[in-house]
C-alpha cells in the first residue's frame, strides 16, 4: 500500500455532536474565515487557483477558473450557488458530509462568497435528505448567531446572507444551469449555454455554481496553505477527496484520500470483496454516467487524467462495486430506467433515445430480442452523445457503451438463455449473511 | 413497473377531486399567507419561493390541491398553469392524497442488486401496493425511489424522507406495520422519530422542526474510512495553520505523530515516522520535490506494517484477494 488515507473533511465525523458549532470550532472552525478577511478577495482567489482545485462535483472544472471567468463587478449582484443536489446513482458523500458536518461547507460558503463579491449564496439541497436540510438549516443559524453570517462579518465590513434551498426530487437539478431554473422557481431545465452562469446565471446575474465538496476544500486551502493542499494528490489533480465504496465490499463505506489512489489500494481498505471468492467483475469509478471499468482497471490511478485515459472520467469517485453474481444487463438496464424517468424532456435526443434505450434493455433482459439489438443500442447512443443541452443524456449512454465492449457475450447469452441467467438473490446483501452463517 | 420496459401510467394525475378545489377556511389560509410571507423574504424574486411554498402546500393538504395550486398563483403573480406546470416536474409533489407516510424503497441499480427488489416484492406484496399506492387506512404511500445518496447502507429504504440503512425485506415488512400500528419509528440516521407527511413537507418548505440535533452525526460506514486512519495512525499532513500556531521548534515536536509515537506495536511506530517524515517537510519548499520524495520512503516503510495489518484486522480476506487478481 503506497497511499494513505487523509482525514481532513471527515476528521472528526465520530464526534457524538460532530454537526455544532462548539465542535467544529474546537477543531479549528472559522479559523480560515478570519484568515480570509485579512487576505482578500484578490488573494483568496489567486489562493483557490493556485491550488488548482478542481471541482469535485463530477466535471471536474478547475474551482478557482470557474470564480475568474465571472463577468466583472458592476455593482450589482453576484450569487454563490452550492449544488448540493446530489443524486448521481453511487454518489453518496456530500449527503454524509452535510450531516456530519455542515460547518465546513457554512465556512466554506463564506470565505468563497467573500472572493467573488457575492452577498446572497444560495445552497440547494435535494428535497429526498430532510435531515441534512434540518442540519443545514441549524449551521446556518448557528453560524448567523456566532457572527459568522449577516452584516459586517468578523467586523470586516461583508455582508453575506446564506438560504438553504430544498429541491422536490429532480436528478436534472444537478446540472446547474437546471438547478437555477429550478432555483427561480422552474420546472428543473438546463439552459442553452453560452451565456455561461460566470455572465447571466441566477436572475441572469453573474453567478458561480460549485459542488459542496469543492466549497468544503476551501476553508483547508486558505487555513493550511497551497503547498499544503498541492502536496496531496497528483501534479495536475491535486488534493483529496472523498470516496465512496458501496456494493460488494466487505466494508463499504467512505475513504477521504489523495486523488490517484487505486481501487485495488480501496480495496484493501474497505476490507476487500464481500467475498473473497467472488472475482470483481464490473465498477464505476465515479457514478453510473461514467463508463464501466472491470478487474483490468484496479490499478488505474483515480485521478482525472488516469481514469479518463483509461477510458472513463473520475466522476464523483463514486466506486460501485459488482462481483461476479451481477448480471451487468440487469444493471444496465435499471440504470437506463433512471436516466428514462429523470430526463427533463427538454432536449429530443434525450427524451426520445432514453426511452428506446429502455425499451430494447427491457427486452434483452427478458430475454426478448436479437442480437442486432446490440447494434440498434449503440446506434442510438451514438444520435444521443453530445446532442443535447446537457450530459444527462451522454451519462444515459456511459453504461450501455460500456457494458457491450467488456460484457457482449453476456447480452448474447441473455437471448441464447431466453432470460437472466443470473439468480439476483445471489448478489443481494441477505445473501451475504445467510453464506457467512452457514460457515459460522 | 419491472416488466412494463418504459411504459408509464397516468393514473392519479389527471384527475383532480372536488376537495382540492375547495376554498381554504378562513384560519388555515390566514397562516398560509403569514408562512408564505416569511418564504418570499428569502429571495429577492418571488418566484423562487415556488418550491417551498409546494412543500408548504403539501403540509396543510397532504399533496398539491387544486386551491394550493391557485393560492401558490395569486401570491407569487404566476398563473395557474405555471404553478401546475412546476408541480408536476418534481416527483415529491403529489397530485393525489399522500398516505402518512411515505415509504420509498431504494430500486436503482445498487440497491436493487443489493437486495431492494426483494424488499420491493415482499413489501410492495404484503400491503397490496404498487408504486404511488395508498393503503386503505391512508397510513402509507408504497413507492419505488431513485438513488438517495446513501449506497454504502444499501439497500436503502426512506420513510418520509429518512434513512433507514441496510434493510431486508423482513425489517421493511416489520417498518410499515409499525407505521401502521402508530408505534414511534426511528430512522438508522436521522430524528428520533420519523415525523408525517405533512409535517416534513413543512420542514422542507423552511421551517424548522427544532430536531436538527437529535440521531447521529455519522453512520458506521461513514466512518470506515475515519475509523481505519486513527488505527493506522494516519492523518492528513500539516499546513500552514499548525507551523504559524506552534513554537518555532514545530519540527521536533511530536504533534500529529504522536499516534504513531505512542503505539507500541512497531507497525505504529514505522508508520508515525514515515507520517512525521512527510509533515515536517518545509510547505515553502517546491511542493512537487516534497510529494516525490515521501511517497518513495512511504513505499518501503509501508511494507512491512501492511503485512502485519492482516494479523490485526478482522477483515483478513484482503490480501488473499489482492494476491488471487494478481494472478488471474
Amino acid at each position: 500500500m503506497t497511499t494513505t488515507l487523509t482525514p481532513i473533511l471527515t476528521s472528526f465525523w465520530d464526534d457524538p455532536k460532530s454537526w455544532t458549532l462548539d465542535t467544529y470550532v474546537r477543531n479549528g472552525g472559522y479559523r480560515a474565515l478570519e484568515k480570509a478577511f485579512g487576505m482578500g478577495p484578490a488573494a483568496i482567489l489567486q489562493a483557490v487557483k493556485d491550488s488548482a482545485l478542481r471541482g469535485r462535483g463530477g466535471a471536474g472544472f478547475p474551482t478557482g477558473m470557474k470564480w475568474s471567468f465571472m463577468a466583472p463587478p458592476d455593482g450589482g449582484p453576484r450569487y454563490l450557488v452550492v449544488n448540493a443536489d446530489e443524486s448521481e446513482p453511487g454518489t453518496c458523500k456530500d449527503v454524509p458530509l452535510m450531516m456530519a458536518n455542515p460547518h465546513v461547507l457554512v465556512e466554506g460558503v463564506a470565505i468563497s462568497s467573500f472572493a467573488i463579491g457575492c452577498e446572497h449564496a444560495y445552497i440547494y439541497v435535494r428535497g429526498e435528505v430532510v435531515h441534512v436540510y434540518r442540519r443545514l438549516l441549524r449551521a446556518v443559524e448557528e453560524a448567523y448567531a456566532a457572527g459568522h453570517l449577516g452584516d459586517d462579518v468578523h467586523g470586516s465590513g461583508a455582508t453575506l446572507d446564506i438560504t438553504v434551498h430544498a429541491g422536490a426530487g429532480a436528478y436534472i437539478c444537478g446540472e446547474e444551469t437546471a438547478l437555477l431554473d429550478s432555483l427561480e422557481g422552474r420546472r428543473g431545465q438546463p439552459r442553452s449555454k453560452p451565456p455561461f452562469p460566470g455572465v447571466a446565471g441566477l436572475y441572469a446575474r453573474p453567478t458561480s455554481v460549485n459542488n459542496v465538496e469543492s466549497i468544503a476544500s476551501v476553508p483547508g486551502i486558505i487555513l493550511e496553505g497551497v503547498d499544503w493542499f498541492t502536496g496531496m494528490g497528483t501534479e495536475k489533480s491535486t488534493g483529496f477527496g472523498i470516496f465512496s465504496l458501496s456494493g460488494h465490499v466487505k466494508n463499504p463505506g467512505q475513504f477521504e484520500a489523495p486523488l490517484g489512489i487505486t481501487l485495488r489500494e480501496l480495496l484493501d481498505m474497505a476490507g476487500g470483496m464481500r467475498d473473497p471468492d467472488k472475482e470483481l467483475k464490473f465498477w464505476t469509478p465515479g457514478g453510473s454516467s461514467t463508463p464501466l471499468f472491470t478487474a483490468e482497471h484496479l490499478d488505474v490511478p483515480l485521478d482525472f487524467e488516469s481514469v479518463g485515459a483509461a477510458g472513463s472520467m473520475l466522476g464523483t469517485r463514486a466506486l460501485q462495486i459488482f462481483d461476479e453474481t451481477t448480471c451487468v444487463v440487469r444493471a444496465v438496464d435499471r440504470w437506463t430506467d433512471f436516466y428514462k424517468h429523470e430526463s427533463c424532456g427538454k432536449c429530443t435526443p434525450c427524451r426520445e433515445g432514453t426511452w428506446w434505450l429502455k425499451q430494447i434493455l427491457g427486452r434483452l433482459e427478458s430475454g426478448v430480442g436479437d442480437e442486432e439489438d446490440l447494434d440498434k443500442l449503440l446506434d442510438i447512443c451514438d444520435n444521443i452523445l453530445g446532442r443535447s443541452f446537457c450530459a444527462l443524456g451522454d451519462g444515459a449512454t456511459s453504461p450501455i457503451t460500456s457494458s457491450i465492449q467488456y460484457f457482449r457475450d453476456e447480452y448474447v447469452a441473455h437471448l441464447t438463455h431466453g432470460g437472466c441467467p443470473f439468480d439476483p438473490k445471489a448478489s443481494t446483501l441477505i445473501a451475504k449473511d445467510h453464506k457467512e452463517s452457514v460457515s459460522a | 413497473m419491472a416488466h412494463d420496459f418504459g411504459l408509464q401510467t397516468a393514473s392519479g394525475h389527471l384527475t383532480v377531486s372536488e376537495e382540492s378545489k375547495q376554498a381554504y377556511p378562513a384560519d388555515v389560509e390566514a397562516r398560509f399567507r403569514a408562512d408564505a410571507a416569511q418564504v418570499l423574504e428569502r429571495y429577492p424574486q418571488k418566484r423562487s419561493a415556488l418550491l417551498p411554498l409546494l412543500h408548504l402546500v403539501q403540509s396543510v393538504d397532504g399533496y398539491v390541491t387544486g386551491r394550493g395550486i391557485d393560492l401558490c398563483a395569486e401570491i407569487l403573480d404566476l398563473t395557474t398553469a405555471e404553478v401546475s406546470g412546476v408541480a408536476t416536474f418534481y416527483t415529491q409533489y403529489k397530485r393525489h392524497p399522500n398516505g402518512e407516510y411515505t415509504v420509498g424503497v431504494c430500486t436503482n441499480t445498487l440497491c436493487a442488486i443489493m437486495g431492494g427488489d426483494e424488499i420491493w416484492e415482499a413489501v410492495s406484496e404484503h400491503l397490496g401496493l404498487g408504486h404511488d399506492e395508498t393503503t386503505e387506512d391512508g397510513k402509507i404511500t408504497l413507492e419505488r425511489v431513485e438513488c438517495n445518496a446513501a449506497c454504502d447502507y444499501a439497500p436503502v429504504v426512506m420513510t418520509n424522507w429518512e434513512f433507514f440503512d441496510n434493510q431486508t425485506p423482513e425489517s421493511t415488512i416489520r417498518l410499515v406495520e409499525e407505521l401502521r400500528s402508530g408505534a414511534v419509528v426511528r430512522p438508522t440516521r436521522g430524528p428520533n422519530r420519523v415525523s408525517t407527511f405533512k409535517e416534513v413537507s413543512r420542514v422542507l418548505a423552511g421551517f424548522p422542526d427544532g430536531r436538527a440535533d437529535e440521531g447521529v452525526g455519522a453512520g458506521p460506514a461513514s466512518l470506515v474510512g475515519l475509523a481505519l486512519a486513527k488505527e493506522q495512525g494516519w492523518t492528513a499532513p500539516e499546513g500552514e495553520s499548525s507551523r504559524h500556531q506552534g513554537s518555532p521548534t514545530t519540527h521536533g515536536e511530536p504533534s500529529a505523530d504522536g499516534d504513531g509515537a505512542t503505539d507500541a506495536s512497531p507497525a505504529g511506530a514505522a508508520r508515525g515516522t514515515t507520517m512525521g517524515r512527510t509533515e515536517v517537510t518545509p510547505a515553502s519548499d517546491d511542493a512537487k520535490a516534497r510529494k516525490a520524495e515521501p511517497a518513495a520512503a512511504r513505499d518501503e516503510a509501508d511494507e512491512t506494517p501492511a503485512e502485519e495489518e492482516t494479523s490485526t484486522r478482522t477483515t483478513g480476506s484482503t490480501p488473499k484477494t489482492k494476491k488471487k487478481k494478481k494472478d488471474s
